[in-house]
This record gives structure tokens, C-alpha cells and sequence, in this order.
């Protein structure tokens, strides 16, 4: 890694919300103000924390720098922010998924393979020139911390199977063949 | 050299027809049913018209072929899995009379590498199988210059019918089955292309180098590779990698001692990425890096150069 500040890279926050309406959209404008990029919104369904706040994973792309404002924001507008920036994502990696993908619930796929494999889903395209019933293709580029690719693949591939999807996976980590 | 050779078809008949311009007689040709035998050298423009017109190489008795007399053995009959027959008795005929054997054909090397090494260690003969993987690319004597021990990995792309069709379907937004009649038309596939298609013939090439890679110290066969063919590929799948910059190549790749072979996503300008019938091996060397041969993995003539190349190494 250079020592370069004006390098984006991509980072994860927690954060507990309170559970009322407004309060997503409210976490999530410092990072747009503050000249984040965001990438990703997982909620951790069905789970509460003991104070009754709701768990939320939020991945996006800046520079050190900015990530800095960005924290400082959130907490500046009274949002609890649990962990920052404490995992960075470093290795990218990009599968083609082909399939029933919308039948067998695409955004249940990709939870899935986020909740077992601690990589992030970064892009998303999804092509169904069928329409929803029939076979489609997703192309979906993850980051993982490094050295985790050939564990996130692992995981990936048991999903897929589960789902009868079809994974194409990169020549060589990090898809630089 | 006197050549002895089993096998009529593309392979075989392009080295009879090239054996004299290497300086090379042929003293037996045979085919599934027939034989042609002659201590002095055929004559192998009169046989080779024979075979095309009649379907005949001559009216010798088959049988009396491997007991001929020859220097080097070329094996060109079918690729055969399990017990590499009639391929593997060929070749052990030919080192159990202290006689080289070269060979086209995968089976003996993919499925009884073992068998045959040990035939070869009884022998006086040698054994050479260049054409075995990626026709007239020089892959297994690279390998052989470097030494096994200095190559860490190797991936390639070694089937051209798969290749053709892949990057077809990639160019022209055309789907699998499509391309597929296409490629049957042109003759670059054949009128069953299972093999091809399911991955079958990428892996017994991966196979092979594992063989070679492995210096004797584990043997591989077709049955300890992992291999997926590109039935499934979608031509949806192929626009998502365009549109980033990818492609999807049939890709065998052999790596601490696991073959594995399957569709994977390559960047669109990779070395790996080639586009119709070509073929490419990439060795992963331990001192000199990455180093790429591609050319015509397959063919008549292109073959036969192989062969031709291993009966001057010998
Ligand atoms: N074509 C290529 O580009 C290529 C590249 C690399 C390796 N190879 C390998 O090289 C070998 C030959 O390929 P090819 O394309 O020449 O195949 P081919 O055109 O199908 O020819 C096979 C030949 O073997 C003969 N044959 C079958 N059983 C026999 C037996 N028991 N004894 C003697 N001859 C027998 C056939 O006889 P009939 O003529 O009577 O049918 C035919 O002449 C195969 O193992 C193939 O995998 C081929």
C-alpha cells in the first residue's frame, strides 16, 4: 500500500440506529456530504443490540482523509458508530453468477455470501434477457481483506451450489490473469 | 529412421506424407483394418492416394505391423480413457522389442503414465508425447529444457474447439448452441464434440503436464482432475464480462499437483484471452517468470510436426 492520502479505498462501518423511521437515510447523508462513496447497506436482519438499536454495515469508498470527516460527521449528528474502518478491504475480486438467480432470490444469494465470507459486495450488474423466470447472469465484484480470496471463493462456490447456480470464478486472485 | 506408423487418420497420414522430408522412411502404415508393409519404405504418395480413395492403407495383415521392422513407433490411433486401448499395447510392443515410441495419442500418457514409464525404464526405447498437448506448440520439451522442478505452474488454453466457440459467442452475441452448428459447419468441431465441449480434452492435456511436472513422483489421471466444460456458459454471462473488461476462457490450469479445468474470467487483453482456434500455454517458471507459447494446438500437419520434432529428439 502506497502512503499516498488521496488513494480511495474502501471501508466498512457499523453502526447501531435507532429504530425509526428516517434514521437510515439520516446515517447515511454525512457520507455523501463528506465525499464518501457508498457501496453497500446491510442490515443484520432480525437482529436487535441489547439496547434495542438495529445493527448496520455500511461499505464505501474514500480517501483516508475524507473517511476521517466522515466519521467525525456521524458521530457529530449523534449517530453510534461501533467500528471504523478497523477491516479494509484490499483484494477485489470478480465472479460471474449464472442461473435461476431471481428465483432462488438474488438478494438472499448475496447477503449469504456477505454474512460467510466477510467480503463486501462492491457492484453489482445483473443481466436477464429472459426475464425474471428464466436463466440469467450477474456479474458481482467483491472485496475481501487480503488473503482472503481463496476463502471467500470457497464460500461463494457453497452457496452456489446450494442454489444450483453456476459460478465462473477469475483465473488468479484478484482477477489479473 | 524407419518409422512404423499405427494409425491412418489426420495425424497419421500427415507424417507419412511429411516422414520423407525429414529424412525418414516408413516401413509399416496401419490402419483399423488394413496394412501396408515394407522393410525398404513404402511408397507413401501411392498409399496415402490408396487410403483416400479406397479407405485402405494396403492388403497386409494388420498383426504383422508391430513385429515390422522400425526404429520409432508412432502411436496415432484414437484417445481412449481407462485402460488406453489399443494405444498402450502399441506402444508397450514397440519398448518391449527395444524400440522408441512417439506419441499423438493422449491415452497411454493421461491414463497409464505410470505403466508406460515403467515399460520405458525396461527399454532401450524411449518414450515422446510433445503432440499429446497443444499440437504443434513446443509445451512438454520447454518444460523438459527448464527442467519439471523449475516450472511452478502452468495454464493454458488447449482446446481450440472450445476456444472458437467461446470467443465467438463473445465477439458476435451469439448463444452456445448456435456458435456450435457453426463450429460443426466449418469442420472446427466435430459431429460429436463432447470432449471438447465438457472439458474431457483440456484435462487429459492437463493431466499430461501434471505427469511430466510430477517427475514420477505421483501419477494423474483424467480421474484426479477437476474439469467443468462450457455447455452452460450463457451469452448473457459473456456480455457481463465484456462490459468489464473480461472475457471467459476455457482455461486448464495445473498447479501444485492439483488439474483443474473450467470456464474462468480472464481480463479481455490477457495473454490467456485468445481468440478462435488458437491455443496457449503460460509456465510459471521459478527464475525467468512468465513465459507464453501459443500456436495451432491442433491439425493434421501441425501435429504431425510434433511427432516429426520428437523423432529428431530422439
Ligand atoms: N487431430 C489432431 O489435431 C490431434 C492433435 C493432437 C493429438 N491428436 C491425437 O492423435 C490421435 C490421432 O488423431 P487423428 O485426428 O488422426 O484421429 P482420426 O482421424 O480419427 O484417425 C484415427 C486413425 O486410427 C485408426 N485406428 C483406429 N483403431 C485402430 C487400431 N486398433 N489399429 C490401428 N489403427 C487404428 C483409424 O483407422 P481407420 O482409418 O480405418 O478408421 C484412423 O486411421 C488421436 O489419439 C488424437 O487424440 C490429434
Amino acid at each position: 500500500m502506497s502512503d499516498s492520502t488521496d488513494e480511495v479505498r474502501s471501508y466498512t462501518v457499523r453502526l447501531e440506529l435507532v429504530d425509526e423511521p428516517g434514521e437510515l437515510l439520516r446515517a447515511l447523508e454525512p457520507i455523501a456530504t463528506n465525499g464518501g462513496n457508498l457501496l453497500s447497506i446491510f442490515h443484520e436482519r432480525g437482529n436487535v443490540t441489547p439496547r434495542g438499536h438495529i445493527p448496520v454495515e455500511v461499505d464505501l469508498e474514500a480517501t483516508p482523509e475524507r473517511f476521517d470527516g466522515i466519521v467525525d460527521a456521524l458521530r457529530d449528528a449523534g449517530i453510534n458508530v461501533i467500528q471504523a474502518g478497523a477491516e479494509q478491504y484490499s483484494e477485489a475480486l470478480t465472479i460471474i453468477l449464472t442461473g435461476h438467480l431471481v428465483n432462488t432470490d438474488l438478494s438472499d444469494t448475496l447477503s449469504r455470501i456477505h454474512e460467510s465470507t466477510d467480503a463486501t459486495v462492491t457492484d453489482l450488474s445483473l443481466s436477464a434477457p429472459g426475464g425474471t423466470d428464466d436463466a440469467s447472469s450477474a456479474r458481482i465484484r467483491l472485496a475481501t481483506e487480503e488473503g482472503a480470496v481463496d476463502e471467500a471463493m470457497r464460500s461463494i462456490r457453497t452457496v452456489a451450489d446450494e442454489k444450483g447456480l453456476h459460478v465462473i470464478e477469475p483465473l488468479a486472485a484478484g482477477g489479473d490473469a | 529412421m524407419r518409422l512404423a506408423v499405427i494409425g491412418a487418420g489426420a495425424v497419421g497420414s500427415a507424417v507419412v506424407d511429411l516422414a520423407s522430408d525429414h529424412g525418414h522412411s516408413v516401413t509399416a502404415f496401419v490402419d483399423s483394418s488394413s496394412a501396408v508393409i515394407d522393410s525398404a519404405g513404402i511408397d507413401t504418395d501411392e498409399v496415402l492416394d490408396r487410403k483416400r480413395a479406397d479407405g485402405v492403407v494396403g492388403s497386409d495383415a494388420p498383426e504383422d505391423a508391430l513385429s515390422a521392422e522400425y526404429d520409432v513407433l508412432v502411436e496415432a490411433t484414437p484417445t481412449t480413457l481407462g485402460d488406453a486401448e489399443p494405444g498402450f499395447s502399441h506402444v508397450q510392443a514397440a519398448l518391449e522389442r527395444d524400440r522408441h515410441a512417439v506419441l499423438a495419442n493422449k491415452g497411454p500418457v493421461a491414463e497409464r503414465y505410470a505403466d508406460v514409464r515403467a515399460l520405458e525404464r525396461e527399454s532401450e526405447g524411449s518414450v515422446l508425447f510433445e503432440a499429446t498437448v497443444g499440437g504443434a506448440m513446443p509445451i512438454l520439451s520447454t518444460i523438459d529444457d527448464f527442467d519439471p522442478s523449475h516450472i511452478t505452474a502452468v495454464r493454458g488454453v488447449l482446446n481450440g474447439t472450445a476456444n472458437f466457440i467461446l470467443s465467438r459467442m463473445a465477439t458476435e452475441g451469439l448463444d452456445y448452441e448456435h456458435v456450435l452448428a457453426e463450429a460443426q459447419d466449418l469442420g472446427v468441431a466435430e459431429a460429436d464434440p463432447t470432449f471438447d465441449v465438457d472439458g474431457t480434452d483440456a484435462a487429459l492435456k492437463g493431466v499430461i503436464i501434471a505427469n511430466v511436472l510430477s517427475d514420477n513422483e505421483t501419477e494423474y489421471t483424467l480421474d484426479d482432475a477437476e474439469v467443468e466444460g462450457i455447455q452452460e456458459i450463457s451469452g448473457s454471462a459473456l456480455e457481463l464480462a465484456r462490459a468489464d473488461g473480461r472475457t471467459v476462457r476455457l482455461i486448464a490450469e495445473v498447479v501444485e499437483g492439483s488439474v483443474r479445468v473450467g470456464p474462468r474470467l480472464v481480463p479481455d487483453n490477457a495473454p490467456l484471452a485468445v481468440s478462435g482456434t488458437r491455443n496457449i500455454a503460460q509456465l510459471e517458471t521459478e527464475h525467468a517468470g512468465q513465459l507464453n507459447i501459443s500456436g495451432r494446438g491442433a491439425g493434421g500437419p501441425e501435429t504431425a510436426s510434433a511427432v516429426l520434432a520428437d523423432i529428431g529428439r530422439l
